[in-house]
């Protein structure tokens, strides 16, 4: 996935060749940090604070005591995780809606950040919560800036305010009268890409903030910006004093590690990533997700999120109670299998999983193809077979071999691994509802 | 110096940072390790990257060593010559017909960079056509436009949504029948890890390669000079998708330093050809590693 490895490599290698019991010394916890500054620097956290945050760690973990049933390397993981969590904000923000009608929101950032495009996932997403947005194009340099605004307006089923290249705050202006005559309840103010050291072009946001009450800044950042992140995200906050932050392009493979020093030097909430590039792409901003982003963790906690999606509640209720009176059958195997895929086939999903680049799982290791073995055999059963998986004899398997083009060992070996999953599940269901993954 | 004015203009900005920093580090005259630590810790923060920028430090200790270089102004140079080595590239020479297929992700400023290129050409006496081929982002052919009545050139478009091949397809024609010198081709940003957008590349690639194969052919990927590690990705994977022949690094009128092309350079060894310093159409310049360097130092 990545071109670099995970920090949870690194560190493991660091302290495989040490051998570490009761607490961590000095000197283990040097040689971790010397890998955990290269990981930072890969992902493009700021130098400055990634040193910072290692001093600070480093004070932290010397003499911490290694909790029972983690090795080292993952008290020094667990503690690195934890303090950059923490740095990245603990909770989720929310946008203002302010008392006096329309809450006005203005975007600023560099040129190509994404800032257009989120004018729309900001509609879709205000949308979704019964609010009726308003875009209002205040980008009056790029060509076709304007109509870029029109077209994502109209996807996203929002307002559309435009008066060509009139100077932009005036246009603002208008635009929150001509929101209240039309019962727009939220404005939202696209700006033009500029460069933080432009000083004229910094004028023109201040006054565009000056000429309208401004509830929300948000500063729209590219999660791939390198070291200059912080000088960019300073400069626009000492302007304009931004009261947010948006990470975009959050679907590449970046570690995001710009999101980190952004947030360590203005202390501004991260609101919003994008994810994607439809329109529907956009998430509140999770700090636990990103911490184990950057450090190259792999993503659990939207594995698990990925996995409620594609398994419905009521799946999952009709699941449990199939297991509670013993009535889970090979039809519910098949739905297990499409669940699994709808989940984006096994590969995407283990590359999640973090510790996953210790275990080097080759192509082979992972045979998608077998699933859909399995799925053709069930596929050629009878309705009875598939609720009554006992009455398969050799007859009856050798058909479902010859009609899914398989043999009768792989008919064989889905039987046994039915039985197996079966067995596990009821342990499974006996704990605690929620994630059930048939291996 | 004139003609590199924008360039030390732009990069002045990145100076006071870092070349103040790095003339006071080595008027010490001390080369020890906190030395290097220092020196490896300025070239992190221009996005130089772990693996060049530890490259470059120990490459430059072996000099002083070997050298027995103690005066600051050589060690200085040194550090310069071994940056300058590292970046230096034949100039950029088409012989027509060519056809330069820009990529990048998205937001880097292909659009921009190819409004530039069409005007250069165009002023150098050649023939252009511009191919539309971001079918995609809202209103992107419309911004082309602009461009191409900027810089007095022809451009072939389709509908919004419509197949880029079919536009390249038909730029193609229309550039044999008028026996067109360059045909540029702008192309959709797409995060480069997204397979089937790639694919997308992969046959515009085929189509030009099987329609045209006679002319020169060149890759262009343009890049944000303020991105940072993530680059390197970037070119990995452009390059494994359609083979990239030369970079473009762009909003090099801002603070960041663009370092991590040197990182590029070490791994893959594709030059940078041009540098975008402004949003005006003659602000795109002709890499000069020497000046760029200069610039960073």
């Amino acid at each position: 996935m990545a071109v670099f490895s995970g920090l949870s490599e690194r560190i493991n290698h660091v302290f495989s060749k040490l051998k570490s019991r009761g607490s961590l010394t000095e000197l283990e916890i040097k040689q971790a940090m010397r890998e955990v500054r290269v990981a930072l620097l890969e992902a493009d956290v700021n130098i400055a604070v990634a040193k910072d945050f290692i001093k600070k760690v480093t004070e932290k973990a010397v003499g911490e005591e290694i909790l029972k049933g983690l090795n080292p390397a993952q008290q020094v993981i667990k503690i690195v995780n934890e303090e950059l969590t923490e740095l990245m904000g603990s909770t989720q923000s929310k946008l203002v809606v302010s008392s006096k009608l329309p809450t006005i929101i203005m975007m600023c950032g560099l040129q190509g950040a994404g800032k257009t495009t989120m004018c729309g996932k900001l509609a879709i997403h205000l949308k979704k919560q019964g609010k009726k947005p308003l875009l209002v194009a205040c980008d009056i340099y790029r060509p076709a800036a304007i109509k870029q605004l029109k077209i994502v307006s109209e996807k996203a089923g929002a307002g559309f305010f435009e008066q060509g290249q009139q100077n932009p705050a005036k246009t603002a202006k208008q635009a929150v009268e001509f929101a209240n005559k039309n019962g727009f309840d939220t404005v939202i103010v696209d700006t033009a890409g500029r460069l933080h050291i432009n000083e004229e072009l910094m004028d023109e946001l201040k006054q565009v903030k000056a000429s309208v009450d401004v509830d929300e800044i948000l500063l729209t950042v590219d999660a791939m910006t390198g070291q200059d992140a912080v000088t960019v995200a300073e400069a626009f906050d000492k302007a304009l004093d931004v009261t947010g932050i948006i990470m975009t392009k959050l679907d590449g493979d970046t570690r995001g590690g710009a999101t980190l020093s952004i947030k360590a030097v203005t202390g501004k909430p991260i609101k919003f990533c994008g994810t994607g590039e439809k329109l529907e792409d956009i998430e509140v901003f999770h700090p636990d997700r990103m911490a184990s982003r950057i450090l190259g963790m792999g993503d659990v906690l939207s594995l698990i999120d990925k996995a409620q999606e594609a398994i419905t509640q009521e799946d999952a209720a009709k699941l449990a109670k199939k297991l509670k009176d013993q009535s889970f059958d090979l039809n519910d195997y098949l739905a297990q299998f499409e669940n699994l895929q709808k989940m984006g086939g096994i590969k995407d999903l283990v590359g999640m999983l973090p510790g996953m680049g210790k275990l080097k799982i080759s192509e082979k290791d992972i045979d998608e193809k077998e699933l859909l073995r399995f799925k053709a055999i069930i596929q050629s059963m009878t309705p009875k077979e598939r609720s009554e998986p006992k009455i398969l004899n050799y007859t009856r398997k050798k058909r479902i071999a010859a009609g899914s083009g398989t043999s009768v060992q792989d008919v064989n070996k889905l039987v046994k691994n039915f039985e197996q999953t079966k067995e596990m599940m009821k342990r499974f269901g006996k704990g605690k509802k929620g994630m059930k993954l048939p291996f | 110096m004139g003609f590199f004015k924008k360039i030390i203009d732009g990069l002045k900005k990145t100076q006071q940072n870092i070349g103040f920093k790095l003339k006071q580090l080595f008027k010490v005259g001390v080369f020890d390790d906190d030395f290097f630590d220092e020196l490896e810790t300025l070239l992190l923060s221009s996005d130089v990257g772990a693996s060049a920028t530890l490259e470059i430090v120990d490459l430059l200790r072996d000099r002083l060593e070997e050298e027995k270089i103690t005066d600051p102004d050589q060690a200085m140079n040194e550090l310069k010559d071994i940056l300058v080595e590292m970046l230096d590239t034949d100039p950029f020479e088409i012989k027509s017909p060519a056809i330069i297929m820009v990529v990048g992700v998205n937001g880097v400023g292909k659009t921009t960079t190819i409004g530039k290129l069409a005007s250069q050409f165009k002023n150098q006496g050649k023939s252009v056509v511009i191919a539309a081929a971001d079918t995609f982002r809202a209103a992107a052919s419309e911004q082309l436009e602009v461009w191409a009545e900027r810089a007095g050139v022809r451009i072939i478009k389709h509908q919004e949504g419509s197949d880029p091949a079919a536009v390249v397809f038909d730029a193609l024609s229309s550039a044999k029948s008028r026996k067109t010198d360059v045909i540029l081709i702008d192309t959709a940003g797409r995060l480069h890890n997204k397979v089937n957008l790639m694919e997308e590349l992969k046959k515009i690639n085929r189509v030009i390669s099987r329609e045209y194969p006679e002319a020169q052919r060149k890759n262009l990927i343009v890049l944000d000079a303020t991105t940072g590690q993530n680059a390197l990705q970037q070119v990995e994977l452009f390059n494994d998708a359609v083979s990239i022949d030369s970079i473009a690094l762009t909003k090099l009128d801002g603070t960041a330093k663009g370092g991590v092309v040197i990182a590029i350079r070490e791994k893959f060894g594709i030059p940078v050809d041009f540098i975008g310093v402004g949003e005006g159409i003659d602000d795109l310049m002709p890499f000069d590693a020497e000046s760029f360097v200069e610039g960073i130092l």
